[in-house]
């Protein structure tokens, strides 16, 4: 039995699709109130991570360990282990067909069985909370992306979980809206929340980040605190990352 | 009509042809005075040999169309509606479970939709109905529930679900992947996030199409009439037949033909309505 001193504990985790191995045996772990940031070029298998950590994705092999509970367990009730779990993604994916303030009521009343006026008045705390509560009636094509974002953070939210994911979620937004739902994201870490963010916003993950994790290829490079990671890399791999990420147009070919 | 002939040479220096000939303008002028001419031709013939007090005698009738109210609406127009709102809605029923079976992880289930559908979307109408009436041959001792209705609706539900279900699992494909995954991260069964996330917007999505479905279930309930029903049970065509039978005389037709005309033309707008406006997302 694994000890409960992990929010998440991902051991030698190996996902394939077919014949390609995306991911090839990654060990970490994420502690209660810690913020990991994962960087890394693209198809280096950060989505496909995250999404092991919710089972969105069926890992090959190796263990996925939440609050103590083995999610990669055959048995497990995953429906109850995902309620634990937050996720944001890139594309936002609310529902199209409900209001701001039913997207975050949904689930409760579906999963939770929250009553109505518990969920609404949830509901309305976290949209306040994303500073959005004036859009409650507004339909997800009303809104712009970075309002559409925070609500679905809000969505996340009121399911109380234990650990939030976020896949890059500031990558769809224009540039001039990406500061808004940062600036929820920090909130939210200030207020010890769990996170697991995968992101190509270094400042971020340099000011707000316990830890930064950098993938490449489908393993974990350096894993450290953040200052070390991006500002005193050891490796090769991650010195030339973080200098096309920081310094895109001196980008040697 | 179009300007095939009009003999172009390059100009001096290779610059703007030079045209020889008659301008495309012109072409067109002629082109479209010559239709003109064929069509005034046309009716001019069509008036002069045909008998309009015949014709207004056999199919506008006054008194025979007289003789098809109240009837028309409150017995063939309400059946035609029962039969075709009913055979409606349990063909979008079964066709919404033929489109879950075709999609489903179980192998065998997939078969038996795809097969469901194969055949039922390849057999004329007229066919099923047919079958339905010989039914009881086939299985001694069995009946359709709801007698002449029942068995109407059944003809009309096989007719359509076999569409349905094609045009449901193309809503159903055309919600995206997200949207499955944002439901199961929130801790939704995948019954849960189908019922309330995926079908729902997949039923917005076939409106347009399940609108133009509707219309042409109406206009296959006109079948029921090779069911032998009568009396009450009769609806636009047969009683449209009936009658022109009665008073030997075809006025009834086409009463009845303008009736399904005030149906199917406003719901046919409709969905171009709905699609235009769908088109313009959401
Ligand atoms: N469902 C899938 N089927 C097949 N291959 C996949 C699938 N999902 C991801 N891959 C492949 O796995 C590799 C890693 O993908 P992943 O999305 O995890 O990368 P990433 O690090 O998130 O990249 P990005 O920064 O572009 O989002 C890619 O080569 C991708 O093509
Ligand atoms: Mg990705």
């Amino acid at each position: 039995m694994t000890p409960v001193n992990h929010a998440v504990e991902i051991r030698d985790l190996h996902k394939h699709f077919g014949k390609l191995e995306v991911l090839k045996g990654i060990d970490f772990a994420v502690d209660p109130g810690q913020v990991v940031c994962v960087i890394g070029p693209s198809g280096s298998g950060k989505s496909t991570l995250l999404r092991c950590v919710n089972l969105l994705e069926q890992p090959t092999s190796g263990r996925v360990v939440l609050e103590g509970v083995e999610l990669t367990d055959r048995d497990v009730d995953i429906d109850a282990a995902r309620r634990r779990v937050g996720m944001v993604f890139q594309q936002f994916n609310l529902f199209p067909h409900m209001t701001a303030l039913q997207n975050v009521m949904v689930a409760q009343r579906r999963v939770l069985k929250r009553g109505r006026a518990e969920a609404e008045k949830i509901a309305r705390e976290n949209l306040e909370k994303v500073g959005i509560a004036d859009k409650c009636d507004a339909y997800p094509l009303q809104l712009s992306g970075g309002q559409q974002q925070r609500v679905a953070i809000a969505r996340a939210l009121a399911m109380n979980p234990a650990l939030m994911l976020f896949d890059e979620p500031t990558s769809a937004l224009d540039p001039e809206l990406v500061g808004d739902v940062l600036t929820v994201m920090r909130k939210l870490a200030e207020e010890g929340m769990t996170m697991l963010v995968v992101t190509h916003e270094m400042a971020f993950a340099r000011d707000v980040a316990d830890r930064v994790v950098f993938m490449d290829g489908g393993v974990i490079v350096e894993d450290g605190p953040a200052a070390q990671v991006i500002g005193e890399p050891q490796h090769e791999r991650t010195k030339s990352f973080l200098r096309r990420v920081l310094d895109p147009t001196h980008t040697d070919v | 009509m179009t300007d095939q002939s009009t003999k172009t040479e390059p100009g001096p220096d290779g610059g703007v042809p030079v045209r020889t000939g008659l301008s495309p303008r012109k072409k067109q002028q002629i082109s479209r005075a010559v239709q003109y001419v064929v069509l005034v031709a046309a009716v001019v013939f069509l008036l002069m040999r045909i008998e309009w007090g015949k014709l207004a005698e056999n199919f506008a009738k006054p008194e025979v169309a007289a003789e098809t109210l109240p009837d028309l609406f409150t017995v063939a127009l309400k059946n035609t509606i029962i039969y075709s709102v009913g055979g409606f809605f349990f063909a979008f029923l079964l066709g919404l479970l033929f489109a879950l079976m075709r999609m489903s992880s179980v192998r065998p289930y997939r078969w038996i939709a795809i097969a469901y559908i194969e055949i039922f979307r390849g057999l004329p109408a007229l066919l099923i109905f047919l079958l339905i009436l010989f039914l009881p041959l086939a299985l001694p001792g069995f009946e359709v529930p709801g007698g002449t209705y029942g068995q109407g609706i059944l003809g009309l539900t096989i007719v359509g679900s076999a569409y349905m279900a094609e045009t449901l699992r193309a809503g159903l494909q055309a919600v995206p992947k997200g949207q499955m995954e944002a439901a199961r991260s929130l801790g939704m069964s995948h019954a849960r996030a189908m019922t309330t996330i995926v079908i729902p917007q997949a039923v917005r999505i076939v409106i347009p199409p399940t609108t133009n479905q509707f219309v042409s279930l109406l206009k296959d309930s006109s079948l029921v009439l090779f069911l032998g029903v009568s009396g009450e049970y009769v609806e636009l065509t047969k009683f449209g037949n009936d009658m022109a039978s009665t008073f030997a005389n075809a006025t009834p037709i086409l009463v009845v033909g303008v009736t399904y005309l005030l149906v199917t033309i406003p719901l046919g707008y409709l969905a171009s309505r709905l699609e235009k406006r769908q088109a313009r997302g959401r």
